[in-house]
């Protein structure tokens, strides 16, 4: 019945269940040959489940699989290797210390005489790449090569296995627009070779851009799967939320008063004692949203570190209303009044196995009426953290609920709802927004613009480019731990930052022929 | 005199190394895995034990390093078990076995020869003359005669480098340690390599131990290793996670046992003895605490795998 041979893969009616949820229900799926299918939701909306049970990482409970139309089970990445599928991971699956050669043949490497036959792996990796166009240079060590030349190890990593059917699970997430524009050249030249590729996403644009056919999910089930040219991203958006989506933020011109934080020649070392930190200054004001763009690893994570006084600062001053704030700890930092959402929630931002109402008290648990003679009030601090779910709609039972129940979005609004309630005057917000659903995502959104107009300072740390582009007044570029630039939000268009974002001073960016590496 | 010093100074420092070189060959393959074993400690205790019992059942040496690789390779399967299949915390299953070695090794002891604190003598491996490296007057003296241990130690380096870094088995192996989900995403089968990584190295702590009772000597001693085999764990760290390296560490540790022999039957005076006896074990706390070198262990080092 169903042996289409046009078809490289058709799922039918696959559900998946996990305790609790059912996080694919009688999803229906189909990959033409040769196209690109974009495959839409938001996040936990159940696409990469959907995708790990095609390639073996998760099992299916109902439903059926059929490969160029044969049906088949897949009960490990083994198999679906065999089948011809590749899978090229949010998080890449590369060994750092480890050759990119060695990297791409690991797991069916060329021998001669027991041993790995190295000239073989060299010649066979170098032959590959230069039959897709996807530049790499084989004999680096992974952990010194760019996040894009790492993605490309990755799907070659998946060609050398012969994969004719490639998932893509987010693969612009890490990259500069400039970057993204090549990965899409690469995947219409790998459809040219007659590969398949299915592509995950929850970045309207892209879906647009590049894919023929795009398939949209939301929570769970299916919505509908539709030819890209015939559809607009409003109508995508609205498939993938369930109602109509604001995408402009709306907001007035910033007035900006005096400054608030100033970060002068800052420098850090970061885990592994390197240079993370290398001069980097900027300025936040009263009343402005200040943003820093860059791609991950450029520093972003050990600034927010030094600001909030979690990681040494080696060099250089931060000082916040004028006063000098560098050798503070975080304790008095906080009440100098810093509010500060960590970019890992679940890390730093909140204790997992703590109920709501005490993760709401986090850092003013010592204080009056929380805590009074070294004994907490807990009807106070139920009390409040009530009228702090309410305001902030989290979406909960009750203030009882453990913190780790909680859905992403809800997660950070407990965040939000604790650091703004201590009414700071400079708010620190890292990927305020990452992993979060569209509803949580214009609600934070809100919060930080209502945050600005209420004259206090934000610094938004994101690797989202949209998010930076529509929120901030003025934007900074970070890069090797130093700031490239700052531009006015009018004058910063994505192209420019891009470029900027992989190292180029905004005066060469301004010029066309950089090829933004 | 000095001359000869110096020689004798080098010849012990192989011997003492010996026993040092296996064991940390053997933490070698089972942290590149990612598996923490300080039960080589126990593990070589409890070869060292069963080694003496081979070759006194049987009056042959050779019987008794089988015995010992056996169950050195036994009691890492233990804890093998333990740590990759239960997922337990690697460091608190190595302890156990190593407390359990201490207890083991002494009732059995009781038990069979009904004496506490030594077991009778029994036949010991003989030594290997090298035929034209022992007419070589000086290197000859220091390398030309020694307990098959030695030899054995310095050839099975040679082979776990080849192993670890020249093989597929080695590529998937180290795969393994630094980051086990992406091995698994090529189809390596985690859990199967770590096993046998960890087995590897109860092989190798097991020799170890067989060199302690009828290699050194011709008798087993209560806890005869005394802390050799954390020692052997810092010769690795030291070395880095290689085996060449391991090699380099292990034989200064040696060099420092050897000294510290050395000094005591030259009767110098000046440095109390006790001093002497703990240049092994400071040399280790300095090298653990990194204060020589830091190097980075494989990123997934003890931590358990799961499979999503």
């Amino acid at each position: 019945m169903h042996e289409d041979a046009n078809f490289a893969v058709e799922m039918i009616n696959i559900t998946k269940r996990f305790p609790g949820v059912t996080a694919n229900d009688k999803i229906n799926f189909q990959l033409k040959k040769g196209e690109i299918h974009a495959l839409l939701g938001e996040n936990g909306a159940g696409k990469s489940t959907l995708m790990k049970c095609l390639y073996g990482l998760y099992q299916h409970d109902e439903g059926q699989i059929f490969i160029n139309g044969k049906k088949v089970e897949i009960s490990s990445p083994n198999i679906a290797i065999k089948y011809g599928i590749g899978m090229v991971h949010q998080h890449f699956m590369l060994v750092p210390p480890f050759t990119v050669a060695e990297n791409i043949v690991l797991g069916s490497e060329p021998t001669k005489n027991f041993m790995i036959d190295r000239k073989k792996t060299v010649e066979e990796v170098n032959s590959l790449s230069k039959q897709y166009g996807l530049n790499v240079d084989s004999q680096s060590a992974v952990q010194d090569i760019s996040v894009g030349m790492q993605q490309r190890v990755e799907i070659l990593k998946a060609l050398y296995r012969g994969a004719n059917i490639l998932i893509l699970d987010e693969p612009t997430a890490v990259l500069t627009p400039q970057e993204v524009d090549e990965l899409i050249d690469i995947m219409k030249s790998l459809t040219d070779e007659g590969k398949s590729i299915i592509f995950i996403t929850h970045k309207l644009k892209e879906v647009k851009a590049i894919a023929d056919r795009v398939t949209v999910i939301r929570n769970g089930k299916l919505i509908d799967t539709v030819y890209t040219k015939d559809t607009t991203t409003n109508e995508l958006a609205k498939m993938m939320v369930g109602r109509e989506v604001i995408l402009e933020v709306d907001k007035d011109k910033a007035e900006p008063g005096e400054v608030i934080l100033e970060a002068a020649d800052l420098y850090a070392k970061n885990n592994r004692g390197l240079t993370a930190l290398n001069g980097c200054s900027f300025n936040v004001h009263k009343g402005e949203i200040l943003g820093i763009a860059g791609v991950e690893g450029n520093g972003q994570s050990e600034l927010t570190e030094v600001l909030t006084g979690l990681r040494k600062l080696e060099k250089g001053a931060v000082k916040l209303k004028g006063k000098n704030i560098s050798s503070f700890s975080t304790r008095d930092i906080i009440e100098n009044g810093v509010g500060h959402i960590p970019e890992d929630r679940q890390k730093r931002g909140l204790v997992l196995e703590f109920t709501i109402f005490e993760n709401l008290i986090l850092g003013n648990h010592y204080k009056f009426p929380y805590a009074k003679n070294g004994k907490m009030n807990y009807n106070k601090i139920k009390a409040s953290a009530r009228k702090l779910i309410k305001d902030f709609d989290i979406r909960t039972p009750s203030e009882n609920v453990m913190a780790k129940s909680l859905s992403g979005g809800n997660q950070q609004k407990v965040i939000l709802a604790r650091e703004f309630a201590r009414d700071p005057d400079l708010l620190l917000a890292a990927q305020p927004t990452r992993g979060v659903d569209v509803g949580a995502i214009e609600f934070i959104h809100s919060k930080l613009i209502e945050q600005r107009d209420a004259g206090k300072a934000v610094l938004l740390i994101s690797l989202e480019l949209d998010e930076i582009l529509s929120l901030c007044d003025r934007i900074a570029v970070i890069y090797e731990g130093e700031i490239v630039d700052i531009l006015e939000q009018e004058e910063a268009t994505e192209e420019k930052l891009g470029l900027m974002m992989a190292g180029a001073e905004n005066d060469k960016a301004k010029g066309d022929d950089t090829d933004g590496r | 005199m000095l001359i000869n010093n110096i020689i004798s100074l080098l010849n012990t420092s192989l011997r003492m190394a010996a026993p040092l070189i296996l064991a940390a060959l053997g933490g070698v393959f089972s942290e590149r895995s990612g598996v923490i074993n300080i039960a080589l400690e126990g593990i070589m205790l409890i070869s060292a034990f069963m080694a003496m019992v081979g070759s006194y059942l049987t009056g042959n040496p050779w019987i008794g390093v089988l015995a010992a690789v056996f169950f050195g390779g036994l009691v890492a399967a233990v804890h093998a078990f333990v740590s990759i299949h239960l997922k337990a915390n690697q460091v608190v299953s190595g302890t156990a076995i190593n407390i359990f070695a201490a207890g083991v090794t002494s009732f059995m002891l009781r038990v069979m020869f009904e004496s506490a604190g030594q077991s009778p003598s029994v036949t010991k491996v003989k030594d290997w003359t090298l035929p034209i490296i022992n007419d070589i007057p000086i290197l000859g003296d220091i390398l030309g005669k020694h307990t098959p241990f030695v030899y054995i130690s310095l050839i099975l380096v040679v082979f776990s480098y080849w192993l670890l870094f020249k093989t597929p088995f080695g590529l998937r192996v180290r795969s393994v340690g630094e980051h086990p989900a992406a091995a698994d995403s090529v189809g390596i089968n985690v859990y199967k390599i770590r096993y046998i990584a960890v087995i590897m190295s109860g092989l190798f702590a097991g020799l170890a131990g067989a060199s302690l009772s009828i290699g050194l000597l011709d008798l087993f001693v209560e806890n005869m290793t005394s802390g050799r085999g954390f020692i052997a764990l810092a010769a690795m760290i030291f070395g880095k996670w290689t085996p060449q390296g391991a090699l380099l560490a292990a034989l200064l540790f040696g060099f420092a046992d050897a000294l510290q022999m050395l000094a005591q039957t030259m009767g110098l005076s000046f440095i109390p003895r006790q001093f002497l006896l703990m240049a092994p074990y400071i040399l280790t706390i300095l090298a653990l605490a990194g204060v020589i070198g830091s190097a980075n262990p494989p990123a997934a080092d003890g931590e358990s795998y799961e499979k999503e």
